[in-house]
């Protein structure tokens, strides 16, 4: 079946099969590998891209169920050299260790912010209970969040 | 994992995935938001035929006030719920009930109508369904019926829709001096519930769902008996396991569950001021 997304401001179209998922679509077809794959059960957020602005588990939807959106992963995030805020913030506070999951949560934290702007600790937290950090450095992801959020207001 | 092959139908209205259905019958299933059915699809526990997309119909996505109750399209999506202020001023629990349900990514994707027609006794929203005594509404070839939701859950992952009907609505009376509690435990941040709670009291008359406590949701009847009798929520919270049959597994054996109902009905009770 045939699927047009727009990916990063860029569009593309191929033909699929419809049991094809999102994540599998975005690494293998269109050739961006920065969204990774974790648990592949959507349960970990390694895999989360934005799909219309909002965070979601590309790993628990179909090509087919993205035609015609508007897409935005990790690459599409800085502005050419310039980092985005988030990936400036996690560099600052050294939010990441091994860090295979730091695109899902980079963009799990920027869908956080669009909709909480100015959360408490708790908050982001809990704004990121999808996404699992096998190193266990959530203290300093949480600190980059927060830290982008200040910096933003 | 990548779910068995089938055939995709994108129904552009809810009278073409009807159509859909009828002519596919039980090798169809509709797909909503996809956060029950493809998990499922990924580990071949469910291998339909055809998958119809009901995801783009956005006029089964709505919150209308219709006067005794909301009115809440089938295809509205958890994140829209939990933010609503007329389901927070309407209908509290189910609001709060939402925001647990899974985590972000989930809630900006799936939708009540799926999460209730999935019939998971492991979800949240149909406890709330239980505790509120909502109506479902269902569209077949036939024309539209009305199910009690102590009529809706008939089985594992069974309920009464037909299949060649739809789930287009949900019906919540609309308790705006109603308090309520919702208590889900659970070992992760993003898990099911291993036992949850929605409890909810509106001009003395409690309504009381459980998660997981059984195959299908179900209703804590003798908590709400012992409460119409006058019961304290301690007392009352007693006997939130009767009459239950709750599930094994890795995370708790029946026995576990029967406390966890008793110790978060009593909380959830405490919370709704009984």
């Amino acid at each position: 079946m045939e699927v047009t997304v727009t990916i990063n401001g860029d569009s593309h179209s191929h033909d699929v099969e419809p049991r094809t998922l999102l994540v599998h679509y975005i690494r293998d077809v269109v050739g961006l590998t920065g969204t990774n794959i974790g648990c592949d059960t959507s349960s970990c957020g390694a895999c989360t891209i934005h799909v219309n602005g909002e965070s979601v588990k590309s790993c628990t939807m179909l090509a087919v169920q993205a035609d015609g959106q508007d897409l935005l992963t990790i690459e599409g995030l800085a502005d050419g050299d310039v980092l985005h805020p988030m990936q400036e913030s996690f560099r600052q506070c050294h939010a990441l260790q091994c860090g295979y999951c730091t695109p899902g949560m980079v963009m799990a934290a920027v869908s956080l912010l669009d909709e909480n702007p100015d959360p408490t600790e708790r908050e982001v937290r809990i704004g990121l209970e999808g996404n699992l950090c096998r190193c266990t450095g959530y203290h300093n992801i949480v600190k980059a969040v927060l830290h982008c959020a200040e910096a933003s207001s | 994992m990548i779910p068995a092959a089938f055939d995709y139908i994108r129904a552009g209205s809810a009278e073409e995935a009807l159509a859909a259905l009828a002519e596919h019958g039980d090798e169809a299933k509709l797909l909503a938001g996809g956060h029950s059915l493809l998990p499922l699809m990924k580990l071949r526990l469910s291998t339909p035929a055809v998958l119809v997309d009901i995801g783009r119909l956005d006029d089964l996505s709505y919150i209308n006030d219709a006067g005794d109750h909301l009115a809440i399209g089938a295809l509205t999506r958890h994140r829209d719920l939990e933010i609503s202020e007329v389901v927070q001023s309407q209908a509290g629990l189910l609001a709060e009930a939402t925001s647990h349900v899974g985590d972000p990514q989930v809630r900006h994707r799936g939708t009540i109508g799926g999460s209730i027609a999935h019939g998971d006794p492991a979800s949240d929203l149909p406890s709330v369904m239980l505790a509120m005594r909502a109506t479902l509404v269902a569209r077949g070839p036939g024309g539209e019926r009305e199910i009690a939701v102590d009529d809706f859950f008939t089985g594992f992952l069974e309920t009464a829709l037909g299949d060649d009907e739809l789930l287009t609505e949900i019906r919540v009376p609309k308790m705006p001096d109603a308090t309520w509690g919702f208590q889900k435990f659970n070992r992760r941040a993003q898990d099911w519930a291993i036992v949850g709670v929605s409890a909810i009291v509106d001009n003395g008359n409690a309504g009381v769902g459980l998660v997981n406590m059984d195959s299908i949701p179900v209703r804590a009847a003798g908590v709400e008996a012992a409460l119409a009798g006058g019961a304290s929520a301690a007392d009352a919270a007693e006997a939130a396991a009767e009459g239950t049959n709750p599930p094994s597994d890795l995370n708790a054996g029946p026995e576990y569950r029967e406390h966890l109902a008793r110790v978060l009905t009593r909380r959830a009770l405490e919370a709704a001021g009984r």
